[in-house]
């Protein structure tokens, strides 16, 4: 028996095609995210008040939801108001995540202990919990939805990028760039940051997809975006009261959710085992 | 240990002291008038300025979160328009629901997670694994809520086997924990998986064949027991999710619980009720790391 068993359960091929799979996916959200608008059926807010929760069809392949509305054509441009809340708030929480690690990895003391202190104390409230109390105190819309899910991101992704400095800065380099009299800001920028790069990466590759899922989760609340705009979580919040009747209605935007969501974490994933060789799943 | 917990415990009040700090500024930093909410639309200014010398809103805000924190040792949680008056009753009135929720939802991941990952690696890269991985990496994308419908939608609608809203029995509760389990059923087999197939070829287990012990024998008493640290600690940090998940999913079912009402408690803006419930998921959590901390000094030797 040899004594190398992969560490990985994965064999080494499979994971570059994941990585591939992945990057497909969210180039296909992309490009519908888009042009959305062109690629629709039908108007996504025009109604037709003669095929209330139609099952798929071959004129509405997806079906009709309460209204009268072509679930296909609402998905399609729902499609960028999903990507655009996800990409925004990853967005956000990784320049302030980051920001806040790189200080107090690098700056020790009263400055760090204040941060990590801060960043705990959000860190005890669960994180969905969070999200709806900021909801609550800003208002259900697109900005509060942001607002919440940054909140949210930020404490991990602070957490991580300081335990990352902590460990680099420990390294002879660093040491070297200190001692040829560079300042903590270039250091900063210059040496650190570039080696802590894909574990960065990584980290706001998977956040998207949870941001994708927070999203939805508070949209299907009725605390994301507000209907009518054809947002997924929304739509399924609406779907909910027609489930006996017509299930149909619920499928498609929950399919289109997880598809996003897998995207993003075959690709997070995939980006791990290819940048990080060394790491356990 | 016991000291090391003792120490963990007494943490406790003042990190729930610094979110509550926390929750104040944020709604203190609220635009719109507290008391104007509370006395209703139809309030004279007078009538509203009664109300606001009523709650206290005209003292200076150190005063205010100053008795508010006392209130908070008292059990008071402040003035709720939705319940006219202390909430933290009503709170802990469906405190068990959330309770029985959360922790069957625990108890099924145990249940299907470990032998699932048991069940993968045994039969690594062939179809009962292929059927194991794909399940995680789907449960992993799809969202509780979602889930939970299409439950909803086949085990009631379609074939009318389990009631689909409420709690009002034992049957009433399969759908709602496996909406909120799933997630954490994925990470706990994906683990298990990998803890098995990393341990498999190592010395003691090489050697517990060499006695003859059975395959069951082998993986209950010696691969699950190593396993079993990484899977403690794996739903340890999921705590958060399982309480986050539970408002979802017990605002999809009905379930009679805590978050359903913290979702209530923010349509109505009855702010006093959103931060009595956050700081009680807050206490929730901690304690929930403290028995998963001891659980995990317990299990792991090197730690004792």
């Amino acid at each position: 028996m040899s004594a190398t068993v992969a560490r990985s359960a994965r064999p080494a091929r499979r994971r570059g095609v994941f990585l591939l799979l992945g990057a497909a996916l969210l180039a296909m959200f992309l490009f519908v995210a888009l042009f959305g608008g062109a690629i629709a059926p039908y108007d996504p807010n025009a109604q037709d008040l003669l095929v209330l929760l139609d099952p798929p069809s071959a004129t509405h392949w997806f079906g009709t939801d309460e209204i009268g509305r072509d679930i296909a054509a609402r998905v399609i441009v729902g499609t960028r108001i999903t990507l655009t809340i996800a990409l925004t708030s990853v967005a956000l929480a990784g320049v302030a995540g980051v920001a806040l690690g790189l200080v107090a990895g690098y700056v020790h003391g009263a400055i760090d202990r204040v941060i990590m202190l801060c960043l705990d104390l959000l860190m005890t409230v669960p994180s969905l919990v969070l999200a709806i109390a900021v909801v609550a105190a800003i208002g259900a819309n697109a900005v509060g939805l942001v607002t919440a899910i940054t909140i949210s991101f930020v404490p991990p992704l602070a957490r991580l990028v300081r335990a990352r400095v902590l460990e680099l800065c420990d390294l002879d380099y660093v040491e070297a760039a200190r001692a040829v009299g560079m300042r903590p800001k270039r250091i900063l920028l210059r040496h650190i940051l570039p080696n802590a790069e894909s574990v960065i990466v990584i980290e706001l590759s998977l956040m998207a997809g949870e941001a994708v899922l927070v999203g939805s989760a508070l949209g299907f609340l009725g605390l994301g975006v507000q209907p009518p705009a054809p947002e997924w979580g929304a739509m399924l919040g609406a779907s909910r009261q027609f489930l006996e009747v017509a299930p149909h209605v619920a499928v498609v935007p929950g399919l289109a959710v997880s598809l996003l969501v897998l995207a993003f974490n075959l690709f997070g994933d995939g980006l791990r085992d290819w940048l990080d060789p060394t790491a356990t799943t | 240990m016991l000291r090391l917990l003792a120490w963990r415990l007494l943490l406790i009040p003042p990190t729930v002291l610094g979110v509550v700090t926390i929750l104040f500024l944020i709604f203190k930093a609220v635009p719109g008038d507290e008391a104007t909410m509370v006395a209703g639309a139809t309030a004279t200014q007078a009538e509203i300025d009664v109300v606001r010398h009523q709650l206290g809103l005209d003292r200076p805000l150190l005063v205010q979160y100053a008795s508010h924190v006392a209130g908070l040792l008292h059990g008071d949680l402040g003035y709720s328009s939705t319940f006219r008056g202390n909430p933290l009753p009503h709170i802990l009135e469906r405190a068990p629901a959330t309770l029985l929720l959360t922790v069957s939802a625990i108890a099924l991941t145990v249940l299907i997670g470990i032998p699932g990952g048991i069940l993968a690696a045994s039969f690594q890269h062939r179809w009962p694994d292929l059927a194991v991985s794909g399940g995680v990496v789907a449960l992993l994308a799809v969202p509780n809520f979602w889930l939970g419908m299409m439950l909803i939608a086949l085990l009631s609608v379609r074939l009318g086997w389990l009631p689909s809203l409420g709690l009002t029995g034992p049957a009433s509760l399969l759908m709602p924990t496996l909406a909120l389990a799933a997630r954490l059923i994925a990470l706990v087999a994906r683990l298990m998986r990998g803890m098995v197939i990393e341990e498999r070829h190592k010395d003691y287990v090489r050697t517990a064949y060499a006695k003859g012990l059975t395959v069951g024998r082998i993986m209950y008493r010696h691969v699950l027991r190593n396993a079993l640290i990484p899977i403690v600690t794996v739903v340890g940090l999921q705590t958060g999710y399982l309480l986050g998940g539970s408002v979802v999913v017990e605002r999809l079912f009905d379930w009679p619980g805590v978050g359903d009402l913290l979702l209530t408690a923010v349509g109505l803006r009855d702010y006093t009720l959103v931060q009595g419930i956050t700081v009680l998921f807050v206490i929730g959590f901690l304690l929930i790391n403290l028995v998963v901390e001891a659980l995990y000094r317990l299990i792991n030797p090197r730690l004792r």
